[in-house]
């Protein structure tokens, strides 16, 4: 699917915003070495144009919802998670998001639509497909945004909710990021298909291939997808073509690469494919350029700040927040 | 009172509760057109629309993930899964998926869930279609367990369930449905976490659920006759549990014995003795007993089955293994 220029103020709210996440997962990255966050984390630099692309159709006050993987900073930070309350929970801490419960694999903020960030592998899947249950049964005219990435297609619980949703028509957009690796083993050598696309017609569900390094193009096929599941015609699966520039987590050096592959996708980045159309197109030009990046990052260095203040939570919250009451 | 089967009680409860709040939906395998292979759920399709009681494909983590997702965004679903052992096909979605996603948001995910199951022996189906299946349930927090033994029970505890804000496992023992009993009229809820006294006795108290309290009741009588008098419990839910009902009984007999138609290993009757052991050891006279199928897999053939279930001579047996003098 080709691009489809934007307004100004779309374009440069996504390239704002991909700067932003770029600034966040690069900060992550120094924090981890520094032991000031713990665990693991899955960075998502060189994916950010299919986060803003993406936020940029989804509505919480109509009741859309989101469901996320491991690798999902872009998409909390795109849908807009502040950031001191998403410091805060990468760091563990009190005024984080899950009050420190959730971390980075389980990011999750109902006031922006993000009902989950799911740590095993497809398990998002049949939850968006629920929520888009509850659209159909309530009509209320939302849709529900599944993301995954190429990982997770081969898992039961994919193709179960496909399924279940073709055959209910359910509105929801299933949105695969191929980033050409799950986890250490590329796609190629998990999967007899050439494109996770091509999966959709076993369940007859139209499918879309889309430049995941393109905002403007994967604005376009969600558009088209949201549209689709609006006028109930049900699921659409959108395989954008993208790619991670670091490794799986922060223990992987990414070693199985083949030599020159980076530098091929380094090329197609997408927060400057976006800024190359804008300063053609007049837009933007190489000194407000700089100036948004001396802005977000001020910005995300003042929320590190203020959740390295945060406390740590209390013990007594321990055994809270199990059950509803 | 009205006499109701077991089947249609939980039938009762479902279109009472879909009645009552719109939000109410169910889905599963054969549920909706065919009534359920059980025959539990007849009629509701009829009544409530394809909306909102619906056949779903055998997809048991679709099933199970899809009605999280409904839940958390407004919807009250009630699914079931046609047997309890299926469950182990959408295991992660029932463990780390609905109950933990509360405690991983720190409290802004809601999951007002419950999964219907069919479990329990006695029926001859073999070794993935028998099991009771509690234990695979009751060591995750997050998730509450019901097990009603009785039609009245299977009524108030669905309907409790149903009203329940949190994930709640239902298991309703198959070879219980055809029972008849008597069931209160009028609104009728019976709350988490409070045992039933089914029998008054002071020489023993035996603990069980389901068709295992048929089996103490059984054995109870047969003790009667040659003047051991035993206390039966019926615990109806294992999470919560009711502790508090089984002490004060030892207060009175001084001897436990939990009966169980599971594994010894990860049962609850061993999480009953620890809690007694830790919080009233004093209590206790006599060794306790647990009766269980062991280390044992559920056969086909009808008599092994019966070897391997526990029935009121083994209830029997272990009464007398504690020795007691009238």
């Amino acid at each position: 699917m080709p691009p489809v220029p934007l307004p100004e103020s779309a374009r440069k709210h996504m390239l704002r915003t991909m700067m932003l996440i770029r600034v966040v997962e690069n900060q992550v990255q120094t924090l981890f070495s520094e032991n000031v966050i713990q665990g693991t984390t899955h960075l998502a630099n060189g994916q950010e144009a299919v986060a803003v692309a993406m936020a940029a159709h989804v509505n919480p006050r109509r009741g859309d919802t989101v469901t996320c993987t491991y690798r999902g900073h872009s998409h909390a930070l795109a849908l807009g998670m502040q950031l001191r309350p998403f410091f805060a929970e990468m760091m563990g801490r009190t005024g984080g998001c899950s009050k420190g419960k959730g971390g980075s694999m389980h990011l999750t903020d109902l006031s922006i639509g993000l009902i989950g960030t799911f740590a095993v592998v497809g398990a998002g899947l049949p939850i968006s497909v629920g929520a888009a249950l509850t659209a159909q049964i309530k009509r209320n005219g939302s849709v529900h945004l599944a993301i995954f990435g190429d990982g997770s297609v081969n898992i039961g619980a994919w193709h179960e909710s496909l399924n279940l949703a073709a055959v209910w028509k359910l509105p929801v957009i299933f949105l695969c990021e191929n980033n050409l690796y799950g986890e250490y083993t590329p796609y190629l050598r998990t999967s007899p298909v050439a494109h996770v696309a091509d999966r959709a017609a076993a369940y007859g569900l139209p499918a879309i291939i889309v430049d995941g390094q393109d905002a403007e193009a994967l604005h376009a096929a969600l558009r088209q997808a949201s549209e689709h599941a609006q006028n109930g015609s049900g699921p659409t699966l959108i395989e954008a073509k993208t790619y991670r520039y670091s490794g799986h987590s922060r223990t992987d050096p990414a070693a199985y690469r083949p030599a020159g592959e980076l530098e091929q996708w380094l090329a197609r980045d997408p927060i400057q494919i976006l800024a190359d159309r804008m300063i053609a197109d007049r837009q933007i030009d190489a000194q407000e350029i700089a100036r948004l990046q001396a802005e977000v990052e001020a910005e995300v260095n003042s929320a590190i700040q203020w959740a390295l203040a945060q406390p740590f939570p209390n013990t007594e919250t321990l055994y809270e927040d199990i059950w509803a009451s | 009172m009205t006499v109701l089967a077991y089947r249609d009680a939980v039938r009762r409860a479902l279109d009472e509760e879909m009645a009552r709040d719109e939000n109410v939906i169910f889905f599963g395998e054969d549920v909706a057109r065919a009534g359920g292979v059980f025959k539990v759920t007849p009629g509701l399709f009829e009544k409530y629309g394809e909306d909102r009681v619906r056949d779903t494909p055998i997809s048991e983590t679709a099933i199970i993930g899809s009605a999280i997702g409904a839940a958390i965004t407004g919807l009250r679903p009630v699914i079931e899964i046609m047997f309890a052992d299926f469950a182990a096909v959408a295991y992660d979605q029932i463990v780390n998926q609905a109950a933990k996603m509360r405690y991983m948001s720190g409290g802004q995910i809601s999951v007002p869930l419950t999964i219907r199951m069919a479990h329990g022996a006695g029926m001859s189906f073999g070794a993935q279609h028998s099991q009771s299946c509690e234990g695979w349930f009751m060591s995750v927090p997050g998730l509450k367990v019901a097990v009603p033994g009785t039609p009245a029970d299977a009524l108030g505890l669905l309907k409790t369930a149903i009203r329940d804000p949190n994930p709640v496992v239902f298991l309703e023992h198959k070879a219980l449905y055809a029972d008849r009993a008597d069931v209160p009229d009028g609104e009728h809820l019976v709350p988490f976490g409070k045992a039933a006294l089914c029998r008054s006795g002071q020489h023993v108290t035996i603990v069980a659920i389901q068709r295992m309290v048929q089996m103490a009741l059984k054995a109870a009588d047969l003790l009667a006759q040659e003047g051991i008098e035993c206390e039966v419990i019926d615990l109806r839910t294992l999470s919560p549990l009711d502790v508090e009902t089984v002490q004060l009984s030892l207060r009175k007999t001084a001897r436990l014995i939990t009966v169980e138609e599971s594994p010894l290993a990860g049962g609850w009757g061993g999480l009953v003795i620890s809690r007694i052991m830790d919080e009233a050891i004093w209590l206790l006279d006599a060794p306790v007993v647990r009766v269980t199928m062991g280390e044992g897999i559920i056969p086909f053939s009808p008599p092994l089955e019966r070897a391997l279930i526990p029935d009121e001579q083994r209830i029997i047996a272990a009464v007398r293994q504690l020795g007691i003098k009238r």
